[in-house]
């Protein structure tokens, strides 16, 4: 029977009623601007400090090292740009990160790389893993930063972050990590980890859109992204979204507080759907399959196309996404299911599918039940599946 | 990005889909790389297109036009069938978003290279009737 599945996590998620509770005061008692006197005011101050707080320990922070953000996009801009140009006083003008980071820290890299900086990127193998010691091997006397993501936001893996955080304290560089797909799913302690700076998103986690963090450990004099007011102790101008925060505050909390059981419950879930999918004929799974996220599984299936694969899921009522062009309005397929060595062709096959904690079993019975015969049916009429299994094509 | 409900219909109800057994004209046009190949089969009896299918590798947009394009052409002359214009299947389509414009291009060649292979079998030069042919997607070549 059909079912509606949202299978989109890493796209974002659903607001938590919880949030939403915490949202609504927000915008109609505590109305107030955080930096007025009255009470309406300091109301809301008092709701954007209790968040703080609680974003703080989630994070192994102190409540002074978290900025509020317009979200992980804005956090890593202003991470990554604002190091450069401190560190460029200093003469130290290299950058390193990895192939398969998000466009928010390529396209960053990309825009300080036309003002002068070298940025190196590494390479994540057909795993999708960072390697550590390739890391410290590109360290240079000029390295102002390293910027690596926690977690994959297409194939979910997880990186080697407390190694790479002990070999930049060892060489006494910046680390920034984008962890925008990795907060709530896996534990992170900054201080433990030596992770200088890390970006999160509260959409990720069942918190509203347009709202993230910017931890930045103290010490850090980062120039300004955003100036304006004195907000964020005068580092990051603008009036506080102080119902977005609230969200985000209550978003985090709910997330962390059950990190250990829902990740049992959600890769419990995600291996058997992989484990499933696979038995679909020439179809293979993306990336580490033990060291990724609970809810990610991101597959391949020769001789289709992603997009058509999507059409034909929404169809049944299953919201996914793929790494295919079409489905990102360029020509080429994901930047990082090329960048782990799959071919264009099948790079173009590709299948994320992403869980929640409001995901289920009966959906990964469903999603079993429905995707081999869509998978079929693309194939009964792909040319390029007939050049495959007459073995004209081979990947 | 939106799809028209013709689109969509062609999509989800590709007519004329499948190979054609006793086909007289086949071409192919695309690139795995660019993640779209279109085979198109006909069946030529007196200069008339008596029957046609397609195979179709691509997203939406490129199954819904291979689909669209061949019921725009069976039933017609050859003639007929190479004065098709892409934006004569896009328009049967209610539309396209301008990033699929390609995928019309595609139906395009994709008739004239199963018309081109036609001629080829009946010994005919078919270069002065069909013209060159961009049996690869040029979009992709940048």
């Amino acid at each position: 029977m059909k079912r509606f599945v949202y299978a989109d996590n890493a796209a974002t998620t659903p607001v938590s009623p919880a949030v939403l509770e915490a949202m609504l005061p927000c915008y109609k008692e505590n109305y107030g601007n955080p930096s007025s006197l009255y009470g309406v005011g300091q109301a809301a101050k008092k709701t954007v400090d209790a968040a703080r707080k609680a974003v703080a320990d989630a994070l192994g922070a102190f409540p002074e090292e978290i900025y509020f953000t317009s979200g992980g996009s804005e956090s890593d801009n202003w991470a990554i740009k604002g190091t450069a140009h401190l560190m460029a006083q200093k003469g130290k003008k290299h950058i390193i990160t990895s192939k398969f980071e998000h466009h928010a820290v390529l396209h960053t890299t990309a825009a300080l790389e036309k003002e002068g900086f070298e940025v190196t990127y590494l390479d994540v193998h057909h795993d999708g893993l960072v390697r550590p010691e390739e890391l410290e091997a590109a360290l240079r006397e000029d390295t102002a930063l390293v910027t690596i993501m926690y977690a994959n936001n297409e194939i979910g893996t997880i990186q080697p972050i407390s190694e790479i955080g002990a070999i930049c304290k060892k060489h006494g560089v910046l680390f920034h990590t984008d962890a925008v797909q990795a907060v709530g799913n896996v534990p992170i302690d900054v201080k433990k980890q030596g992770i200088d700076m890390l970006s999160l998103s509260a959409h990720k986690l069942h918190g509203p859109k347009g709202v993230g963090v910017l931890y930045l450990r103290k010490g850090i004099p980062i120039p300004n992204l955003i100036e304006g007011g004195a907000q964020e102790r005068g580092r990051r101008a603008g009036t506080e979204n102080v119902a977005g925060i609230a969200g985000l505050g209550v978003a985090i909390r709910e997330a962390c507080s059950s990190i250990e059981e829902r990740a049992a419950r959600l890769t419990a879930m995600r291996d058997r759907l992989i484990a499933g999918a696979l038995k679909i004929d020439r179809s293979r799974l993306n990336g580490d399959p033990v060291k990724r996220l609970p809810g990610n599984v991101n597959l391949s299936f020769e001789g289709i196309e992603g997009e058509s694969l999507l059409l034909m899921l929404d169809m049944n009522g299953i919201c996914a996404s793929s790494g295919s062009a079409c489905t990102s309005g360029s020509l080429d397929p994901s930047h990082v299911l090329l960048s782990i060595g799959l071919p264009h062709a099948v790079a173009h096959g590709s299948l994320r599918l992403s869980f929640s904690d409001q995901n289920s079993e009966e959906d990964v019975d469903y999603l079993l039940e429905v995707l081999p015969s869509i998978v079929d049916r693309l194939r009964a009429m792909s040319p390029l599946w007939e050049d495959i299994i007459k073995g004209k094509t081979v990947y | 990005m939106a799809y028209s409900e013709k689109v969509m219909d062609h999509f989800a109800n590709p007519r004329n889909v499948g190979e054609l057994a006793d086909a007289n004209g086949i071409g192919e046009v695309g690139n795995p790389k660019c993640g779209d190949i279109m085979k198109m089969y006909i069946k030529v009896e007196n200069g008339v297109i008596e029957d046609v299918s397609f195979k179709t590798f691509g997203c939406g947009a490129a199954i819904a036009t291979s689909s669209m394009a061949t019921e725009l052409i069976k039933g017609k002359t050859v003639d007929e069938a190479l004065k098709l214009t892409n934006k004569a299947v896009m328009e049967a389509l209610d539309g396209l978003p301008p990033v699929k414009v390609h995928c019309s291009v595609l139906a395009e060649q994709a008739i004239k290279s199963a018309v081109s292979d036609y001629y080829r079998r009946q010994g005919i030069d078919p270069t002065p009737i069909v013209g060159e042919l961009e049996e690869d997607c040029h979009a992709c070549e940048i």
